[in-house]
């Protein structure tokens, strides 16, 4: 189902719904949303082109908020909904809402096997690291030691690595955006649209409520140059309020460095390629404050047939090949006997 | 004179018989499907009305020889209209003795027992916790016996083949192992004798199967009639039976199994609907065929996605429904009670989708491979929240075709998920199906709005028609923009809605919506007299073993009906007028009385149970036993 898009032009309020925003004031949701309906409005493509599908979760009420096709789904299946919508709809574009707990802990296995089918959506994973809908219980990405209502003498689970979990599924794209950087964040979205495949995007998300500042290295505008590093293809690592730091590959692993300090140029330092090898994505996207500055921006795009597309594709082929099918051949077999009038001596 | 292939010379008597019960059993790699579903289908053209019920052990190979891997295929036909596949069997073939231990409790007095004596060595005795062997103990005094030296005959008429081959210059490629293989066609052989059957479709058949292989080809086609052609010459069977023609409708017929029937109805559906279907699924026991089946169905547009597990499964039909198709998932027990909350959503969206339960031995993994009708309450409660949805169920394996198309009519036409139950029995049963002209079968009307329903432009998408359906509108229309989810929503908009007043409206709306599908659908029909003393009541899978039952009660003067709900919720329209002209209701199922349970509840009659659970159909004279008793039980079961 398409629709003449010539000559529409969008602006954000034809992305936005009737319905009040209920988040609770400050959170990063509105940010994201805000991002999110701009991008679209630039793209050029109708409203109804667009179908947002999300699980449960705070995050999860962004469909609410959309002028777009939507479904609030259940918890953790957004990307298997989404999955059987987009085979059925190729046409569609297919946008899943997800957090942490959502996607990584309920939802878990739909996430690793959505990624390594490639279908085509765009995965937006909100990481607060925490559990905000309940009222602050830790999260599978809160860091050990979390002390939450759940975990009053601290949380024991090693977290779970929202990038890694997709790298290992072996994911097209994989993106990380931060909320309280708009720019930064629109411009991932952008690439996400654009990419023909699962793309997979985690967003440092502030609970305020719940899990205030735990992302603050990254979200502060002090702090954030000398503990984030913004990937740019064929570009060095280069990080710092003044530049001068950058990230080395040192043997097999990475290393921080300062430019002019033991010998280390700007020519040492690692430049980023979207389309190497997953091994170097996925240190990338493991590095964290403050050993290490986080990535942020695309760490991976590569090209993948999708899913949805070779579900289709297998269709077209089959009634090229053999022509559309004969309803009355099908249910007839081959293997078929007629019963006459009834006689009585055979 | 019955056997005109490929008999020559004089032949021996033959007794006539209306129908007769045969079961083949051998170890799970000894072929019995095989050899079963030949037999049955060279029954099927001869003209008989023919039914069939597979067994097989949920291990795929267990030990060779051991009680644990007994396979068995049973098949009755019969020159009357049958409904079961046979309670006694007449004759059975046991192709070792785990087979014989196993099987020889149903073989009637006087019946036919046909061994491979060549099986009967220490080691196969032992497996089967024989201390010695049966054959000569006198503890099968009872049965006709026939022992036949399988193996060796069967090896024997593959060195003559070997030796032909060799003479024309040929290398022959069967190694001795692969020639005992052809054993279990040296059963069937003799089995087509005893029972008169032409062999032109099973040596059809086999030319089929083994065209590049000619070697194992000819090697079975020898085999087949070396059995065929024992029965005939040697001196041990006195005489061979002869059933004769079914009174079937005229037309044109094939063998069809329920689950096959219901990919079929899935697949004919979705083109009645000009909706492709998509299909999505997670293998389990034994509902896996139906997505076998459709995965072969692409030329129809069919869309099968094996998911990664079964709430994958049923949450990728739901984007489906949305994205405006067809969508169908089915299972068995434990992967419905994992598709439960999925189902809740389902209901709460008000979206068209079929759920398949092919029911099995439960609790939890229970007794995968077995039939069992304990879902019921399953099917009708098993979700949180006040949550109906329509539930169907097949009563016979060619009607899980019909039972497909009308799930996707009423889930069309009502917006509703719809529950379809069958159970193993059905799901592997087979019997004659009369093909339906699919020209002859009416469209699937679906609407789609393209225009807003609303004041000042704005769409409804929970405002609703005179069966109290929401539309349904495509995603990627202009204009009708819209969002839903498992949160309760305001009446008509749709909105989130947390008003308490709203809550109970759109409960009781959900449910009126449900109720009012019985309006649509055909009245109950009662087979039985008008003037019945008894009401028999029954559902799925146990409908010809309650109707054989019915009818020789009748034929003996008992005052009994039988009604058989194909519709479970809502209840059809009649059922409690029907219930309250009767005495006396009885409701065997094969559960521990959930149906009887729900009609006590409704229609506060004081109906009695019959139970059954042993992972078993019914069989009809067990049926026919109990009924009789309670009937004449003046205290009725008190």
């Amino acid at each position: 189902m398409t629709t003449a898009t010539e000559d529409r032009k969008f602006t954000v309020a034809d992305f936005a719904s009737s319905q009040d925003v209920r988040w609770c004031p400050g959170c990063g949701d509105y940010s994201v949303l805000a991002a999110v309906k701009k991008v679209l409005a630039e793209e050029g493509i109708p409203p109804e082109q667009y179908a947002f599908i999300s699980g449960i979760g705070c995050s999860s009420r962004f469909p609410y908020y959309m002028n777009t096709y939507g479904m609030h789904s259940i918890h953790g299946r957004a990307t298997a909904v989404a999955t059987g919508f987009k085979i059925v709809r190729p046409d569609m574009q297919t946008w899943v809402i997800t957090g942490d707990g959502d996607a990584l802990s309920i939802g878990g296995n739909h996430t690793i096997h959505t990624i390594r089918r490639n279908v085509d959506l765009k995965i937006l994973l909100f990481n607060n690291e925490i559990y905000g809908l309940t009222k602050g219980q830790y999260s599978p990405t809160s860091p050990q030691g979390k002390v939450t209502k759940s975990t009053p003498f601290g949380s024991i689970d090693d977290p779970l690595h929202p990038l890694s979990i997709a790298l290992g599924a072996n994911a097209s794209f994989v993106a990380r955006a931060v909320d309280m950087h708009p720019k930064h964040l629109m411009g991932v979205l952008r690439r996400a649209h654009h990419h023909k495949g699962t793309a997979f995007v985690e967003i440092y998300q502030n609970c305020n409520i719940f899990n205030d500042g735990a992302f603050s290295h990254a979200q502060d505008r002090k702090l954030r140059a000398d503990n984030v590093v913004e990937l740019v293809h064929g570009e060095p690592l280069v990080f710092g309020a003044k530049l001068d730091k950058g990230v080395v590959l040192d043997g097999q692993n990475l290393r921080v460095v300062t430019i002019g300090e033991d010998g280390f140029t700007k020519d040492d330092l690692l430049v980023h390629d979207e389309k190497a090898d997953l091994s170097i994505h996925f240190r990338m996207a493991r590095m964290r404050s403050p050993e290490f500055p986080d990535a942020i921006g695309v760490i991976r795009c590569v090209e993948r047939p999708t899913y949805d597309g070779m579900v289709n594709a297998q269709i077209e082929n089959v009634i090229a090949k053999r022509g559309r099918g004969d309803l009355q051949e099908l249910i007839t077999g081959r293997s078929t006997w007629d019963v006459a009038e009834v006689d009585e001596d055979e | 004179m019955s056997v005109d292939s490929p008999s020559h010379g004089p032949a021996k008597a033959t007794m006539d018989l209306h129908s007769a019960t045969v079961r083949f059993a051998g170890d799970s790699g000894d072929g019995m499907q095989l050899t079963g579903m030949q037999f049955t289908n060279t029954s099927a053209i001869f003209g008989n009305d023919v039914s069939t019920f597979p067994d097989f052990p949920a291990e795929i190979r267990a030990p060779a020889g051991t009680v644990y891997g007994v396979s068995g295929f049973q098949l009755h036909f019969s020159s009357e209209d049958i409904f079961t596949p046979g309670d006694e069997l007449d004759t059975l073939v046991a192709m070792n003795p785990a087979a014989l231990k196993m099987n020889i409790a149903e073989l009637k007095k006087g019946g036919i027992l046909i061994t491979n004596l060549d099986s009967f060595n220490d080691q196969n005795l032992k497996l089967a916790g024989y201390s010695h062997s049966p054959l000569v103990d006198g503890s099968l005094d009872n049965y006709r016996v026939h022992s036949v030296r399988m193996t060796e005959a069967t090896l024997k008429a593959v060195e003559e083949l070997e030796a032909l081959r060799k003479e024309e210059g040929k290398e022959f490629s069967l190694s001795k192992k692969d020639a005992a293989r052809c054993k279990n066609f040296f059963a069937l052989g003799l089995v087509c004798w005893l029972y008169g059957r032409k062999m032109d479709p099973i040596v059809q058949f086999i030319n089929d199967k083994f065209a590049k292989k000619a070697d194992v080809r000819d090697a079975n086609l020898r085999v087949l009639n070396a059995g065929f052609y024992y029965g005939e010459t040697a001196e041990i069977f006195q005489n061979n039976f002869k059933v004769r023609k079914a009174a079937l409708p005229p037309g044109k017929y094939r063998e069809m199994r329920g689950n096959e029937a219901l990919a079929l109805g899935l697949t004919v559906a979705s083109q009645l609907a000009g909706k492709p279907l998509f299909y999505g699924s997670y293998p389990i026991t034994p509902a896996t065929d139906i997505l076998h089946e459709l995965a072969k169905h692409k030329s129809f547009g069919v869309r099968t996605f094996q998911a990664e597990d079964e709430i994958a499964a049923i949450a990728s039909t739901i984007g489906a429904a949305f994205a405006g198709t067809l969508a169908a998932t089915a299972s068995s027990g434990p992967g419905v009670a994992l598709k439960g909350e999925a189902m809740g959503l389902a209901v709460m969206l008000e979206l068209p989708l079929i759920i398949i339960n092919v029911q099995r031995g439960g609790p939890s993994t229970g007794l995968p491979t077995k039939t069992e009708q304990a879902d019921l309450l399953q099917a009708i409660l098993g979700r949180n929240g006040e949550c109906p949805m329509v539930v169907l169920a097949a009563a016979r394996p060619t009607e899980c075709f019909d039972i497909a198309i009308q799930a996707a009519r009423i889930a069309f036409r009502s917006m509703t998920p719809v529950l379809v139950l069958t159970d193993g029995y059905l799901a592997n049963s087979t019997e004659p199906w009369l093909v339906p002209d699919v020209s002859s079968l009416d469209p699937i009307e679906v609407e789609h709005p393209t225009e807003p329903n609303g004041p000042d432009g704005a769409y409804l998408p929970y405002k609703r028609d005179e069966w109290l359906a929401r539309p349904w509108a495509l995603p990627g229309t202009p204009g009708l923009m819209h969002r839903i989810g498992g949160l309760e929503k305001a009446a008509e908009t749709g909105n989130v809605s947390y008003d308490p007043s709203n809550h109970e409206r759109m409960v009781q709306m959900r449910q009126a919506k449900v109720d009012k599908v019985a309006e649509y659908l055909p009245e109950q029909e009662v087979f039985g007299q008008e003037d019945a003393e008894t009401l028999v009541i029954g559902w799925g899978g146990t409908y010809g073993a309650l109707r054989e039952a019915c009818t020789m009660l009748r034929a003996k003067g008992h005052k009994v009906s039988h009604a058989h709900l194909r519709c479970l919720n809502p209840f059809p329209r009649n059922l409690g007028e029907i219930i309250k002209r009767h005495k006396r209701v009885l409701v065997p199922e094969l559960n521990g009385g959930q149906l009887c349970m729900l009609l006590r509840a409704k229609y506060l009659v004081d109906a009695q149970s019959i139970t059954k659970i042993k992972g078993r159909p019914f069989m009809v004279t067990e049926l026919y036993e109990r009924i009789e008793a309670m009937m004449t039980d003046k205290t009725n079961g008190k």
